[in-house]
């Protein structure tokens, strides 16, 4: 979804699906890529926003902490059955808290198209563009 | 790749003399033309492997080889923990213990052909499969603990099978040395409804018909005639599985600096086998492939089930489970003096030859029994262990196609509905709850699994059996 401040795509691997997020603020760029995640599973748009939940995570490493907010995400989707698609995140020096919305999977309605083992340090980047917005990225495993 | 960057051993065997900080050659076994299809990144990867500390003899790629986390996918590397030898959960993977199991079922294809249908539609309702789906049993921690150090043995102990089940299964059903303790409370929730599920992606469980024998001698002792019909079931050790790859990536990408391991890529995070850390790993992934092998024996009995409905005739008992994303303890012969070595197998499959004491009687003089899963339009294959392999690749063969394209352009290539309706026009059955995993799964986005395997022959690292082709299958 395109916003003001952000998008997300996917990069081509060959196992597995690459996720990006590029927005004006760090935090933003981990929220689309959070969405990137969602839509490796099923089309965004078919979440409803009926439930909220929070992650957090810690690291002083920007990629490093990355990766575990997506897998802290993974983890929640696993466990509680559930598809999120809107994101805020909040990060101040190492740490992470973001809010999730979605909705329990429904098979019919989401057809989801494969589940999310984990997030991997393969072409992990977290860094700032030339034009200033930030962009994260890597490869999950799926 | 390509081929220039190698020196040549054999038709099928390439070389990659130590350079720079690799400690061992690299080798790897493909065709001329698998190889010019590989990546680039094998390259990297296999060489990255072959400078960790404490391997042993050399890194090798399978001729299914690709990009993988650290290690290349179809990738073979031992260590010695006297030699400061390391574990690598990037070295197991995400899916610890993810394998096949292929099971006899009595039937020939003409007794299928008549109810195909009906038999596709309740493999499809009973076996759990894709996400959202849930298992048919929950456990309390107790049960979980008990569940992550008995395996299969423990899954039969439930009545999920039968006790002559065990002795096809690699390490009897149940590897020694597991600690649930070390496996953490995340991963243990992560698996709290996912017990007997398929999963998604490239898991699936497939009725297959025996197409073509290549070695009748062999195809005897294992059981298989032409006509037969077989069923495999390709998954691993679910979200327990994933959760315990992912931590363990973690601390060891972020301990190895203490541990003076300088990571060529963080991916191929490991750890000492002689440190806390590795004996933590060692016990945490053991108990994942208890998990795992504990999956496919409930999976197993569904299977059973749902196949009694419609064919009472039935009797499915196992040929064998094999499984390709381990790292085992194994004696082998280097130089001549037998080394106790941690084998990492990621993605790439175990093949004693004839003769190994870890057989069950009935295949030892044969050699082992290696399950290769092909794509749900093409074909699969059985080969046999050999003699050779112990001294090419520490006794370890390939284990599928390997993708060919990304799951994106997989989608962009095919639809999922015409997938369906042109593999069914060929007799092939497909039930999945989803028709873009289908088209991510499609046969054409695949490299040709019989290529993969006639290098493998080629190279002598198994040898083909008989060839199997999908009648019904059911993915996630």
């Amino acid at each position: 979804m395109l916003t003001d401040t952000g998008h997300w795509e996917h990069f081509p691997h060959e196992a597995d699906m690459g996720i990006r997020g590029i927005a004006t603020s760090l935090e933003e760029a981990f929220a689309q890529a959070a969405v990137a995640l969602t839509a490796i599973v099923t089309d965004p748009a078919t979440v409803q926003a009926r439930e909220t939940i929070t992650i957090t995570a810690a690291d002083p490493d920007r990629e490093l902490l990355f990766v575990d907010f997506l897998n802290a995400l993974i983890f929640e989707m696993a466990r509680r059955h559930m598809l999120f698609n809107r994101f805020q995140v909040t990060i101040t020096s190492d740490r992470l808290s973001a809010t999730a919305q979605g909705e329990t999977v429904d098979v019919t309605r989401h057809q989801p198209a494969v589940e999310v083992k984990g997030a991997t340090y393969t072409a992990l980047v977290v860094r700032r563009l030339e034009d200033g917005r930030w962009l994260a990225q890597c490869v999950v495993d799926v | 790749m390509d081929r220039a960057q190698f020196s040549q051993d054999a038709e099928n065997t390439w070389r990659i003399q130590p350079f720079g900080k690799m400690r061992v050659p690299a080798i790897l076994y493909a065709s001329p033309s698998l190889i010019d299809a590989m990546d680039q990144k094998v390259f990297e990867q296999i060489t990255n492997v072959a400078s960790l500390p404490g391997i042993v003899k050399a890194a090798y790629a399978m001729p299914d080889a690709h990009w993988g986390y650290g290690f290349p996918i179809g990738g073979v590397a031992a260590f010695d923990p006297d030699a400061g030898g390391v574990i690598s959960a990037g070295g197991v993977g995400f899916d610890i213990s993810c394998g096949v199991r292929t099971l006899h079922t009595g039937l020939k294809r003409d007794q299928i052909l008549p109810v195909q249908r009906r038999l596709a539609d309740t493999l499809y309702t009973t076996i759990p499969a894709g996400l959202g789906s849930t298992g048919p049993l929950r456990l309390n921690s107790k049960e979980m603990d008990a569940m992550l150090q008995g395996g299969a043995r423990w899954a039969v102990e439930q009545g999920y099978g039968r006790p002559e089940d065990l002795q096809y299964v690699e390490e009897h059903g149940c590897i020694s040395g597991a600690r649930p303790e070390e496996v953490s409370q995340h991963a243990k929730q992560r698996q709290h409804d996912e017990m007997g599920t398929l999963g998604s992606g490239n898991h699936y469980l497939e009725v297959q018909h025996v197409a073509e024998i290549f070695a009748p001698d062999v195809a005897g002792v294992f059981g298989i005639e032409l006509g037969d019909i077989l069923i495999s079931i390709h998954c691993g050790s679910r979200g327990l599985g994933h959760q315990i790859g992912t931590e363990f990536l973690k601390s060891m990408a972020v301990s190895a600096p203490d541990y003076g391991i300088t990571l060529p890529d963080r991916e191929l995070a490991c750890a000492p086998i002689r440190s806390p850390l590795g004996e933590r790993y060692l016990g945490a992934m053991r108990a994942g492939i208890n998990c795992a092998l504990a999956n496919r024996q409930i999976i197993t009995h569904l299977a059973r089930q749902a196949v009694a409905e419609v064919l009472p005739n039935a009797d499915l008992h196992l040929l064998y489970d094999v499984s390709h994303n381990t790292c085992k303890v194994e004696e082998h012969a280097v130089d001549g003096a037998p080394r106790r070595l941690f084998v990492h197998r990621k993605g790439a499959t175990r093949a004693y030859g004839p003769g190994h004491p870890e057989l069950p009687a009935a295949f030892r003089a044969a050699g082992q029994p290696v399950l290769i899963g092909g794509t749900m339009g093409t074909e699969s294959y059985v080969l046999v262990g050999t003699t050779e392999s112990e001294q090419r690749s520490f006794s370890s063969a390939c284990h599928g196609a390997g993708r060919a394209m990304s799951r994106h352009q997989a989608t962009r290539q095919w639809r999922g509905r015409e997938l369906v309706d042109q593999l069914a026009t060929r007799g092939i059955l497909i039930r999945s709850p989803s028709l873009r995993g289908i088209a991510e799964e499609a046969p054409g986005a695949y490299k040709d699994v019989s290529a993969v395997v006639d290098a493998s022959h080629q190279a002598g690292l198994a040898r083909k059996v008989a060839r199997l082709e999908p009648m019904i299958v059911v993915k996630g």
